[in-house]
């Protein structure tokens, strides 16, 4: 086996074995938190059921016994890890629905809109990072710096309804919400990748600095190299690193954290889901949600990894 | 430059998603805040009634009238303890299935197992035979037919459950079927060609739960969305002076009310209730916070539930003077800091309520102020509503501040059953026995002399204006919005649906 594949293989290995560990830790952890939470679970069920007009007392009873709630809460968890060797997650307390089925559609719509972000994003972020990190202190530079600091200070909900106001309201060129078709993925998209790229333009631009002013790159110029292919064969290589590795953590961050900007724009997403789950204590809705996140944190770090080991030779040797 | 970009953006937008003839539109995009998520006609059978997805045997038009439904006509047996709904013949599910007696018994049984109506009401068998379903009842009980026209009593197709009886699907017989399900935002929907009744003229209808208010006046202002339900008092306000938007607010019975713990020392003596119910500001809540001054509640039961609405009965009134004077008859008397105190137990009180409706908060918060100047300290606990409920089971509720809907079904005696009869109710009268009402009650409930029901449902409605075992704030107004080019429509103050199949453009 090379040695690029042995560190693949590690990586595998590891993360894999991550992913048992987290599945069980995240399983328990969201189990134990939903027990202590305050109030009656049966009430809460019942209440996401049947709305309150329809939601009493008997109603919470019935819920209870059905659900087996008065189970002690040892034997319900022991059900799920059960269930969990099984490969199945459940069926929703409130909605009745099988959990897988319910996250596959909402974390699908989630990616999309995450991964529509990072597009969004980098869109933006890169040439000006790029161009800002070429010639520190300049015009650009201190400009997209006073244009991030605003934008990063404007609350995603604001922006997000600012946007709508003026390219569909005012110029009649987007859905307002909605998302049947790509036209309403681009607002909120656009809402979440400004955000990301108020900071991520500044990360670029942090990373071009510094491997612009490398000595690696005085010694490319010197044995002969044009800035050109200097630029493209080694500042932008190295200064990808921080920039992968950082966009990996914005990906995680917008697949569970953007429930504002889903409910904004009526996005049936993950982090939507799983705030509804929790009001509602649908333990098993919870519990296969963060399952879920918690594995794609793993995964989203074994392709950073991945990633990462492509662009810096260095990695395949260690 | 800017001009030709915008242009050209356009264009490619415009050519992305929009048809390419201008015609007269066939379809309808409806926005409300309800999300829709489960299969379940006990979860979600107010949304597919609405939506004209599944009927019940009952309907209802918007005055609360009875009309036939999937049943043609129904009777009750002489003593009252048998009534016979004829089903419809000709009906056909939407997978093409015939609807008959055995779907109809399954889908009603179902739901008298289920949280909903059919379990409040006295009914010991349901059973069918010859293209009748027969009910039978423990004790007389003349709102059946009213309950069922509740949502929950709606009638699926056999193959929208799978082996074990669980709802896995929504397949019913209403004018518009189901194209596309994507919980919880979204149901599309197409024309149901093989209908029953009239069909509709609109082709298509697609369903958007958009729970924030912002995002639903937006949509109604961009005309993304046709109709667009419950608008926040500063949406509704924006809306009115858009031009291609009509904008109304619907009296419905739904009644912002506080319960009182009757059975609580402060609150036992009627006039202790009377006090709080005097140092109410109605008229300072329906003008600054619902944004309806019309609104404010002189009676528990508002205009649009008809023989239960009263023109005879003195309407409350706020008078903190008088207030104070019942509180001091009652021993009350101001300590040092302002609060009142008796037997040196100060009047400091728990209010709950909720976030779930926005105005809940900011009510409680107007009485909180008030009360305070009459000497009652008042803390207000925002949770869950549940904890309404769980207070009245457990005795520990004092206060509580909801909005409670008595159009649950056309008849409202459905709501007054539960809230006010023997023992009360967790969302009804607590601590507070009046044998009187209870006896008036079971006679609106049983009587098909209609003389003799309306002088019970006056004896039941000025009792609980003199006792006031629930204090009523104000009443609901239900806002909505509507493109100028779509007619034909009409919003039911029940609610029990959307009135698509009515619906159609002009332009």
């Amino acid at each position: 086996m090379s040695s690029f594949g042995k560190t693949v293989f590690a990586v595998l290995a590891t993360r894999g074995l991550q992913a048992v560990v987290v599945a069980v830790i995240v399983g328990i952890v969201s189990f134990v938190m939903m027990q202590s939470l305050p109030g009656d679970a049966a009430y809460r069920i019942a209440a996401g059921r049947y709305g309150y007009d329809m939601m009493d007392a008997a109603a919470a009873e019935a819920v209870r016994l059905e659900l087996g709630l008065d189970q002690p809460a040892i034997v319900q968890l022991w059900s799920w890890l059960t269930m969990l060797a099984q490969f199945d997650l459940g069926i929703s307390a409130v909605y009745g629905t099988p959990v897988a089925d319910e996250i596959t559609t909402q974390l699908g719509y989630s990616m999309l809109l995450a991964v529509g972000a990072v597009v969004a994003s980098l869109l933006i972020a890169l040439p000006l990072g790029i161009a800002s990190g070429l010639k520190p202190n300049g015009l650009l530079d201190h400009v997209t710096l006073g244009v991030s600091i605003f934008i990063r200070a404007i609350p995603s909900f604001a922006l997000g309804v600012l946007l709508v106001l003026i390219f569909a309201v005012q110029l009649n060129l987007l859905p307002v919400a909605g998302f049947k078709s790509f036209a309403n993925l681009i607002l909120p998209s656009l809402t979440l990748g400004l955000g990301l790229a108020a900071v991520s333009n500044r990360v670029i631009r942090d990373a071009v600095v510094d491997a612009m002013s490398a000595d690696w790159r005085l010694f490319s110029r010197t044995k002969g190299l044009s800035a050109q292919r200097t630029l493209s064969r080694h500042v932008l290589r190295n200064a990808a690193l921080p920039v992968v590795t950082y966009v990996g953590v914005q990906l995680a961050y917008l697949i569970e954290g953007v429930v504002i900007v889903e409910t904004v724009f009526a996005w049936p997403g993950i982090g939507h889901a799983l705030v509804h789950a929790i009001f509602g204590r649908d333990i098993a809705m919870v519990q296969g949600t963060a399952l879920v996140l918690g594995l794609t944190y793993v995964a989203l770090n074994l392709i950073v990894d991945l990633t990462c080991r492509c662009i810096d030779p260095r990695t395949r040797r260690a | 430059m800017i001009k030709q970009l915008r242009v050209a953006i356009g264009l490619i937008i415009a050519l992305s998603t929009a048809p390419v003839l201008a015609d007269i539109k066939t379809n309808v995009t409806i926005a409300a805040p309800w999300e829709v998520a489960s299969f379940d006609p006990a979860v979600a059978g107010f949304a597919l009634q609405k939506l004209q997805i599944m009927e019940n045997l009952v309907d209802a038009d918007a005055t609360g009238i009875l009309r036939s439904g999937l049943a043609t006509e129904w009777s009750a047996s002489e003593d009252g303890l048998t009534w016979e709904f004829t089903l419809r013949n000709g009906v056909i599910f939407h997978d093409g299935t015939p609807l008959n007696v055995d779907a109809a018994v399954f889908a009603l049984d179902r739901a008298l197992q289920q949280p909903g109506v059919l379990k409040k009401a006295p009914i010991s068998k349901i059973s069918g035979s010859n293209g009748k379903i027969i009910f039978t009842l423990e004790t007389p009980f003349t709102a059946l037919p009213a309950f069922l026209a509740h949502a929950s009593t709606i009638i699926p197709a056999p193959s929208a459950f799978n082996a074990e009886g669980k709802p896995v699907a929504l397949i019913g017989t209403g004018p518009f079927k189901v194209s596309d399900f994507t919980p919880p935002q979204n149901i599309s929907m197409a024309r149901n060609e093989a209908y029953w009744g009239t069909a509709p003229k609109i082709e298509t209808v697609n369903y958007l739960a958009a729970s924030r208010a912002e995002t639903r006046a937006l949509l109604a202002e961009s005309g993304n969305a046709d109709i667009v339900f419950t608008l926040d008092p500063s949406g509704y306000g924006h809306l009115q002076h858009v031009d291609d938007v009509e904008t109304q607010a619907v009296p419905i019975p739904r009644v912002v009310t506080l319960k009182v713990n009757s059975g609580h020392p402060f609150f036992n003596d009627v006039r202790a209730r009377q006090a709080l119910s005097l140092a109410i500001p109605r008229a300072g809540i329906a003008k600054a916070i619902t944004r309806f001054p019309e609104a404010a509640a002189g009676q528990l039961f508002p205009p649009a539930l008809g023989d239960w609405h009263s023109k005879d009965l003195m309407p409350l009134e706020t008078d903190l003077d008088k207030a104070a004077l019942l509180l001091s008859e009652l021993g009350w008397t101001k300590g040092e800091d302002g609060i009142l105190t008796r037997d040196e137990e100060r009047f400091s009180i728990m209010l709950r309520t909720f976030p779930d409706r926005p105005e809940l908060p900011l009510i409680a918060t107007a009485l909180q102020d008030t009360w305070r100047e009459l000497g009652i300290e008042l803390e207000v606990s925002v949770a869950s509503y549940t904890e309404i409920p769980a207070g009245h089971q457990d005795g520990s509720l004092h206060v509580a501040l909801y909005a409670r809907n008595y159009g649950l079904t056309p008849d409202p005696i459905g709501s007054v059953i539960q809230d006010f009869g023997k023992g009360g109710g967790d969302w009804g009268a607590m601590g507070w026995d009046n044998a009187d009402v209870v006896k008036a009650i079971n006679i609106i409930a049983s009587t098909k002399n209609q003389e003799i029901r309306g002088e019970n449902i006056a004896k039941v409605v000025n009792s609980l204006q003199q006792e006031l075992p629930i204090i009523p704030i104000v009443w609901y107004q239900h806002t909505v919005s509507v493109d100028k080019n779509l007619n034909g429509v009409i919003i039911d103050p029940l609610q029990r649906s959307y009135g698509l199949s009515k619906m159609f453009w002009t332009e």
